[in-house]
């Protein structure tokens, strides 16, 4: 997995490419914990995001959580295979997804 | 059948998942089978990293076999860790609104969406799941 960060203001974009698996989500989840502070606008570009698993859906959840306290949050460029499984868990319903 | 046997680590989770992937490819199964399955055995082998032998490290066997008519895929998980059957776990439920969604319970929940066939069975010390996809 790589981790591309576009900050603009307040608005944070963040690239995950690769897979978010049990392997890599704790790197993201690490990665989230800083990058967020003072961030309103968070966008999670997903375009390369070819795979993800449930440790990868915990950090979305943990990520929506804290930007529906301090700003939005929205995931874009969803791919067939990641937005069936955000399908299948519910989470389709939990997030914006443009 | 065709196995692997690994220390239940996620260090260890790409190495599976590759064995898989080649068992399945081999047999040309559709791209989005494989992807589902590659989620299967990850919630799974995860699940029995984290918890099967915890503190210590033990290992995890995996072994995947076909069938024809109707074609299918089999695959098993062993490991002789501490006894636990994951479908004895409530699924979450994914109505609820984000303040009351809970992080845990979504792997195995994965799992039973992705496969068409599971069971569990405490076996000689061993745990063994059992799965079935049709193809």
């Amino acid at each position: 997995m790589e981790i591309q960060k576009e900050l603009n203001g307040n608005a944070l974009t963040i690239k995950v490419i690769g897979r978010l698996d049990a392997a890599s989500a704790p790197e993201l989840s690490k990665e989230l914990t800083s990058a967020l502070d003072g961030v309103t606008d968070l966008t999670f570009d997903f375009a390369e995001l070819k795979y993800i698993a449930s440790a990868g859906l915990r950090v979305l959840l943990v990520a929506q959580k804290r930007m529906n306290k301090q700003g939005s949050m929205k995931l874009v460029h969803v791919s067939e295979a990641v937005m069936e499984v955000l399908d299948m868990t519910g989470f389709a319903n939990l997030m914006t997804i443009a | 059948m065709k196995k692997i046997t690994v220390d239940a680590t996620v260090d260890n989770l790409q190495q599976i998942i590759d064995f898989a992937t080649e068992q399945l490819e081999e047999r040309d199964c559709p791209m989005k089978v494989v992807m589902q399955m590659e989620l299967v055995i990850e919630e799974i082998f995860v699940n029995i990293s984290s918890y099967a032998y915890h503190p210590e490290i033990g290992p995890a066997t995996f072994c995947v076999e076909f069938e024809e008519n109707p074609p299918a895929v089999l695959m098993t998980f062993i490991d002789g860790g501490k006894p636990y059957n994951p479908l004895e776990k409530s699924d979450p439920d994914t109505t609820l609104d984000i303040d009351e969604r809970d992080v845990g319970g979504l792997g195995i929940f994965l799992v039973k969406k992705n496969v068409d066939e599971i069971s569990y069975r405490f076996d000689d010390g061993k745990n063994i799941l059992n799965m079935k996809k049709f193809l």
